[in-house]
């Protein structure tokens, strides 16, 4: 919806990080165009969850430049950040919940501190967002210790999406989500991209969200992007992760 | 074109167009609020009465909502109102929407005087049960030592060096240091009152009883309930967080023997060699001032120390000593597994085992007091 349609929102150019003498993710480059959807898969531990924390800001980088918004967070001061983090949602591996707050905080928090909403709109908004997640109201009143697995997805996604964002990054959101769940949480993240102008960075090894929500998926190799592409292109690559990964047994009960 | 979001009221016939325009999000709530609460007023005034959305230039959620809440508030008997204009971007986002249930009324605030009595109340249980929890881990702990008597191989000899190393070698500098500077104040003190009956050299009574008996014993103990105490506190209750224990109990182990065991051990041994560096130090410190500011030769300082205090003095303190250590790693334990989901109970846990530690150690110096002198000791 919004603007231009080929202009990244995000832009990473030759990133490296390392962990004392390991390095994770080695001259990676990655751009995310403005309201799409990108899958980002490859092998547990390859460093996804550390390259959406480094996009972020909360992991260092060794070398290379991420810019979010056209703006290069490294040379941004202290209100363009704060400007920028308004405007992006982010669930954590963890759903990251705080563990004080009940789950109407939780969701409130955010909004509470940047948008000046009455207290009324803030809760009728708050049983808005819990239902687009697939939670029942009366979620609303319990502590993040007395939710289920899925659930905490469900709440720290509510949480992502409080401030309706431009931008989110999800770290694993249909993990520990029920097929039906899966399949709901698919249709919402359409739904946003579609009305909000939604761009999703999605960590996932669901393959059926690649299949369905999917604009693009990437690829994450050797601390590298070892592809980039359509399911299409994916499915036609013959790079042996990709065949294992989209051709596997569990792959053909889905992809056909 | 983006000045605002505006509902211009529009008559169609016996109805009533509210043409919404603008950007409908969340930045504007505040006017969107009023706007929507003014049109609400309109309910019942016309047979039919819809809302037209096709001039919006921008909605989120929230705006969304308040499009919903407008048209759930413009329904009248079994009129329902009607949204129109609806582009196929957003229709799904109020579908969305749509499907929220009306609001509850939150349950009503309690009156501020039974919210008190209650507090009183619950705190008063809370005591009861707090005693019947130390005396039932202190079963618990003994228990287990019984059990790893009985099999030694089940003893846990690495934790409990570990642990030793964290609550006593490493407590040495600050301890030490901290019973020096008491016994200098002490002694400084002493004299300098003393010096007035011409008494200077009653110090030393002073000095040896006070640190060897009371003193030392009782500020050593409540510096280790500050410093290994909570950090007992904090280790047990974010692994009971995480579910850690559970993860112990279901592969079989018992979470007392791995885990409270090595940690009572250590502060039971830690403690009575910390009181006694501590008195050392202290009574270093008092004999430094006593000389420097006091003119009390050392050598006379030691002649007067070994015919003020008995070697009854020493073994009273090396007797509370542990009693206390276990006293602290009691409550220590038993406030990290009370541990609830949240970091804000941890953090409660925490200064709770602190400050029941002091209490107890304090009420145990008590009992000792009263019971060394019924044995005349
Ligand atoms: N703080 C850290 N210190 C040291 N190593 C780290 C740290 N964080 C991550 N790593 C290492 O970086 C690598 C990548 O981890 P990351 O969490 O990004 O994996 P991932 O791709 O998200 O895997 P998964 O799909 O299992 O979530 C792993 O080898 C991990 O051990
Ligand atoms: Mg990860």
């Amino acid at each position: 919806m919004a603007g231009d349609r080929s202009d990244p929102i995000i832009r990473v150019h030759d990133v490296s990080v390392q962990f004392g003498v390991t390095k994770v993710l080695d001259g990676l480059s990655l751009d995310v165009k403005r309201g799409e959807i990108l899958g980002f898969v490859g092998p547990s531990g390859a460093g996804k969850s550390v390259l959406t924390r480094t996009i972020i800001g909360l992991v260092p980088k060794i070398a290379g430049s991420i810019e979010v918004f056209g703006v290069d967070l490294d040379a941004a001061d202290e209100s363009a950040r704060r400007a920028i983090e308004r405007r992006w949602g982010v669930l954590f591996q963890q759903g990251a919940l705080f563990s004080s707050l009940n789950v109407r905080q939780n969701i409130q928090f955010p909004v509470r501190e940047y948008l000046n909403v009455s207290q009324r709109l803030l809760d009728e908004i708050t049983i808005a967002k819990l239902g687009m997640v697939g939670l029942r109201p009366e979620v609303a009143d319990r502590y993040p210790s007395e939710l289920s697995g899925g659930m905490i997805k469900r709440v720290a996604l509510a949480r992502a999406l409080a401030l309706d964002p431009e931008l989110v990054f999800l770290d694993e959101p249909t993990s520990g989500l029920d097929p039906i769940g899966a399949g709901d949480f698919d249709d919402l993240v359409r739904t946003l991209q579609r009305t909000l102008g939604l761009t999703v960075f999605m960590v996932t090894h669901d393959l059926d969200s690649l299949h369905t929500a999917c604009d693009r998926i990437a690829v994450l190799g050797n601390g590298k992007i070892i592809a980039a592409g359509s399911m299409a292109d994916m499915l036609a690559s013959s790079h042996p992760w990709l065949r294992a990964y989209f051709h596997g047994k569990r792959a053909r009960a889905v992809v056909g | 074109m983006d000045d605002g979001p505006t509902l211009e009221q529009i008559a169609q016939g016996d109805g009533l167009a509210l043409c919404a325009a603008g950007p409908w999000t969340a930045g504007f709530a505040p006017v969107l609020e009023r706007i929507v609460a003014d049109a609400e007023t309109l309910t019942g005034s016309r047979p039919n009465i819809f809302i037209d959305v096709s001039q919006i230039s921008k909605l989120d959620t929230f705006g969304a909502w308040l499009i919903e809440r407008l048209r759930r508030g413009l329904t009248h008997g079994n009129v329902e109102a009607k949204i129109a204009g609806l582009s196929a971007n957003y229709a799904s986002l109020v579908d969305e929407v749509r499907r929220v249930p009306a609001a509850e009324p939150t349950a009503a605030r309690q009156n501020a005087l039974i919210t008190l009595l209650e507090d009183i109340g619950r705190n008063v249980v809370g005591f009861g049960t707090t005693l019947t929890d130390l005396i039932g881990m202190l079963g618990a702990v003994l228990a287990a030592s019984g059990r790893v008597l009985r099999h030694p191989r089940s003893f846990r000899l690495t934790s409990t060096v570990h642990h030793l190393e964290q609550v006593c070698w490493r407590a040495v500098p600050i301890i030490v240091l901290i019973t020096f500077l008491i016994g200098c104040i002490i002694s400084q003190q002493g004299i300098f009152h003393f010096r007035k009956f011409g008494a200077d050299i009653f110090v030393v009574d002073m000095l040896g009883v006070l640190v060897l008996r009371e003193i030392g014993v009782l500020l050593v103990a409540i510096m280790v309930a500050g410093r290994s105490g909570s950090a007992y506190t904090a280790e047990l209750g974010s692994m009971k967080m995480r579910e850690e224990i559970d993860a112990l109990r279901t592969m079989g182990f018992d979470p007392v023997e791995v885990l409270i065991l090595p940690r009572m051990l250590a502060l039971v041994i830690a403690l009575p060699i910390l009181a006694f560096l501590g008195a050392m130090a202290a009574l270093y410190g008092g004999g430094l001032v006593a000389w420097l500011y006091g003119g009390v030769q050392p050598e006379a300082f030691l002649i007067r120390l070994r015919d003020a205090i008995s070697i009854d003095h020493f073994v009273v303190g090396m007797i509370k000593a542990p009693v206390m250590a276990a006293v602290i790693g009691i409550v220590a334990c038993v406030e990290g597994l009370a541990v609830q989901g949240s970091a804000e109970s941890l953090g409660q846990r925490t200064t709770s085992s602190v400050v029941k530690g002091i209490f107890f150690v304090i009420v145990m110096d008590g009992v000792f007091a009263i019971f060394f002198a019924t044995i005349g000791m």
